[in-house]
């Protein structure tokens, strides 16, 4: 088809382009300084930046939870999801850099005025992983990434359903649902996002959908309708799957 | 806080403007073409085409998750309240709405829907005063006319269509209409520049679905090219490749019209034409009768307080933040709820939006071939074109398809009944990504007494200054209308016959839940009008109250129209610089008497 030649160009002048020049700022404050060959760490042999190893042990369990390897495609943990987290709870979004977060705190008002939280996201996961530890301690006597893949996912649930107690477990004003949307959000970022962000790897979840990537060019295929579009994804680093 | 409390005083200038967005750079031109030393301020950091070249705008959690393009609620949130009892709590994150950063503001991160009014919405008290029972309007609706008119305007939409490169299918050239064009539309002096994007096939399916229905479809009027474009600044733009990265991008084409694609670079050629970046401005400065601004007060990057005398000021941010500007610099005076008083902060309005994702098993949509305004449209439920008042409502919504984004974050629906994590949510989103279709309304939101925008009492930006407060809630007639759209979309539904579908609407009780994207329509506040009780602004966008302050954006609109706003905010842009250049400049004051 006649758009595949200037994709082959663009790739390959964006290859020779990531060899010139060291380092290309993206808007985020990411640096593109992988290369394509370059590969990915191992999930066993990354140390967090901002975890500490019990938190760790909690992400990776959740993580493998909510998306599962199986036949469907790869798992979180298989596309390295937990070290995308890691990384963004390290970096800006970590710290709320762009939010407001001047006080007054009200964190009783209507929930759909939005999150009123004192905390960043840092904040919210330390106290988030701190309270579900101790309603595992309290109910089971055991960690969470101790516990059979049945009863994570039966906690999991109610976090979700925010029928966890977290004032009881002196979380407030934390509360399970919020914990939960921000885990479930952020793990879908990191299945999703380019790989350059950690997660992503080998850019298994785009290939298991069918998404594209950063090919960015596909005026030859408005017209084609119900055709399916024949070429894997390419990343941002110039990997191609 | 800005830790110098020394003021520095710059030299004077002609006219300042502040913020470099769409307007701004409509003004720039306008304004050094009659000879004027212009500058412009503008809060955000500088950014040119060089920002958005390949590969970098193809990334989602940069730009359409994280928000990079959008302004930092850090800097300046909005709090929101739905009455006039509840404590508005601040937008602490962006959800509902996106307001844009930097040069080139939101015109660099727009969708790229470019419309035009029709003749109707510029005047609607008058046509629901013409066409609907006395007392069929609600007492607390303060709907009201624009004070100018669609054939005033016509121009000025012609014009900016060429300096955007708009593709798109006229429907009523000069009375005559023309087949798969939009019927309803206004009377156009000219055909669009460029003919429409070719499309995907949920615009096909949509076409041949309303066309069965007895309705209208034709393509979404865009502002992403369709073909190769020298506008009348000379600037070019190349056709779009519908790279789907376009809504909360810049573009990486030189195909979506912004500032910095049409009309900025030959802007800064001029030698009477300078701008600053880094510079926010907190108030218009007024002389001691307070009928004269002397020019505005900044801080810069280095967060020294600065002075900058200027004869006329323009001001041109976003909507929402002209009307806080208005409100901390003391012009015009603060809308009164209660009192119903006032004009400043007065007929804030939003968009009424709802929408279907429709599922099916065997059609591929390719849905990463995607452009902003890839689209198909139907007008045939506009607030003139149907007996609304017959539904018991005024008001319409256009009715749309549009592949806008196959960018997996946020871009993976999955039917009502899949798990939402776990095992069964990825067998969800792998079965259903790029074999579904999306449709949706973008409708009318009529002035209510009640829906105002004021100084929030409790909370305060870095500065100091008070934080902008939104009072919005939704009101029985809006939702009549939605439910009347819900309807129309259930019939396009059952034409296409997909295997299960998803719909949000909102209905009656439901209050404006500001945790969901809706629109980054938000209009009114600083109105347009013809008398100085029920606008701040007169039918020139000068301010009543301070003859040389002039206000650009959709804050003048006095309630908000079915139709996208960019086309009617630039053409107002027009139609304001035409007046200050013809009759301001020679004789300023007043343009209007009070």
């Amino acid at each position: 088809m006649s758009s595949m030649p200037d994709d082959e160009q663009r790739r390959d002048f964006m290859r020779r382009s990531l060899t010139l020049i060291p380092a290309v700022s993206l808007g985020s404050g990411v640096t593109l300084t992988a290369s394509a060959a370059e590969e990915p760490p191992a999930l066993a042999d990354y140390q967090p930046s901002f975890f500490n190893t019990d938190e760790w042990q909690f992400i990776l369990a959740a993580c493998d939870q909510l998306i599962p390897s199986d036949e469907h495609g790869p798992g979180a943990l298989e596309t390295n999801v937990p070290i995308f987290i890691d990384k963004e709870l390290y970096g800006p979004f970590g710290h709320a850099d762009r939010w407001y977060m001047q006080g007054p705190f009200i964190t009783d008002g209507d929930p759909e005025l939005g999150y009123q939280l004192p905390y960043t996201p840092r904040e919210l996961y330390r106290h988030g992983i701190a309270a579900v530890e101790r309603y595992c301690q309290q109910e089971h006597d055991k960690a969470f990434s101790a516990l059979d893949a049945a009863t994570r996912d039966d906690i999991l649930g109610r976090l979700e359903q925010d029928k966890i107690d977290f004032a009881a477990l002196d979380a407030a004003p934390l509360t399970a649902g919020v914990f939960f949307s921000f885990l479930w959000q952020n793990i879908r970022e990191g299945y999703f996002a380019d790989p350059i962000y950690g997660g992503n790897k080998h850019m298994g979840a785009w290939k298991m959908i069918g998404f594209t990537g950063a090919r960015a060019n596909f005026r030859e295929w408005v017209e084609q309708h119900n055709v399916p579009y024949p070429l894997g994804p390419v990343s941002l680093s110039g990997e191609r799957g | 806080m800005a830790s110098n409390s020394t003021v520095i005083r710059k030299e004077p200038v002609d006219a300042v403007i502040v913020g470099l967005g769409w307007t701004g750079s409509i003004m720039g031109m306008e304004l050094t073409d009659a000879g004027l030393n212009v500058l412009a301020l503008e809060r955000g950091n500088d950014r040119t085409n060089a920002d958005f070249t390949y590969p970098k705008p193809a990334d989602e959690l940069a730009y359409g998750v994280r928000m990079e393009m959008m302004q930092r609620p850090s800097q300046a949130a909005i709090t929101i309240r739905r009455n006039l009892n509840e404590t508005a709590l601040p937008n602490r994150y962006l959800t509902s709405f996106l307001p844009g950063d930097g040069v080139g503001g939101a015109g660099v991160h727009w969708t790229g829907v470019l419309y035009r009014a029709t003749p109707v919405e510029l005047k609607l008290k008058s046509f629901a005063d013409e066409h609907f029972d006395k007392g069929f309007l609600p007492d607390d609706m303060t709907i009201q006319d624009y004070g100018v008119s669609y054939e005033e305007l016509e121009p000025h939409y012609d014009f900016f269509e060429k300096v955007c490169g708009i593709s798109g299918q006229a429907g009523n050239i000069n009375g005559q209409l023309i087949e798969g064009g939009n019927p309803f539309e206004g009377p156009r002096a000219n055909p669009y520049p460029l003919p429409p994007l070719p499309g995907t096939y949920n615009n096909a399916l949509f076409a041949q679905a309303t066309k069965n229905l007895g309705w209208h479809p034709y393509p979404y009027p865009s502002a992403n090219v369709s073909q190769a474009w020298k506008n009348p600044y000379g600037m070019q733009l190349g056709p779009c490749n519908f790279c789907g990265f376009c809504s909360k991008y810049g573009c990486l084409n030189y195909s979506k019209s912004s500032p910095q694609t049409c009309i900025l670079d030959a802007l800064k050629r001029r030698e009477n034409f300078a701008y600053r970046t880094n510079c926010e401005v907190t108030r218009v400065e007024l002389d001691s009768d307070g009928k004269k601004a002397t020019g505005v007060t900044y801080i810069d990057g280095d967060g020294n307080r600065v002075f900058q005398p200027a004869e006329l000021v323009i001001v041109a941010s976003y909507a929402l933040n002209n009307v806080r500007l208005l409100l901390l610099s003391g012009i015009g005076k603060p809308y009164d709820p209660v009192a119903n008083t006032g004009v400043v902060g007065r007929n804030y309005s939003y968009q009424m939006t709802g929408s279907i994702d429709m599922f099916f098993d065997d059609i591929e949509f390719n849905p990463f071939v995607a452009a902003g305004a890839n689209g198909q449209v139907i007008d045939d439920f506009s607030p003139d074109t149907f007996d609304s008042a017959r539904h018991g409502f005024i008001g319409g919504s256009y009715i749309y398809t549009a592949q806008g984004s196959g960018a997996p974050i946020s871009n993976t629906p999955t039917p009502g009944d899949a798990p939402k994590w776990g095992s069964g949510w990825k067998k969800a989103v792998k079965d259903n990504y790029g074999h579904s279709m999306s449709m949706g309304t973008t409708g009318t939101n009529m002035a209510y007494r009640d829906c105002y925008l004021s100084l929030d009492p409790n909370y305060r930006d870095p500065n100091g200054d008070p934080l902008l407060r939104m009072t919005l809630d939704w009101h029985d007639n809006d939702i009549r209308m939605t439910r009347f759209m819900r309807e129309r979309m259930l019939e396009i539904v059952r034409e296409l016959n997909p295997r299960s579908h998803v719909e949000g609407f909102k209905n009656f009780g439901d209050h404006y839940d500001t945790r969901h994207y809706q629109s980054t329509h938000n209009v009114g506040g600083a109105i347009m009008g013809t008398d100085p009780s029920t606008s701040a602004l007169n039918r020139y966008l000068q301010s009543w109250d301070v003859h040389n302050v002039f206000v650009m954006g959709a804050n003048a609109f006095p309630q908000n129209m079915q139709h996208n706003p960019t086309g009617t905010v630039a053409a107002l842009t027009y139609w304001s610089a035409k007046a200050i250049r013809e009759q301001y400049l020679k004789n300023p004051g007043p343009l209007m008497s009070a």
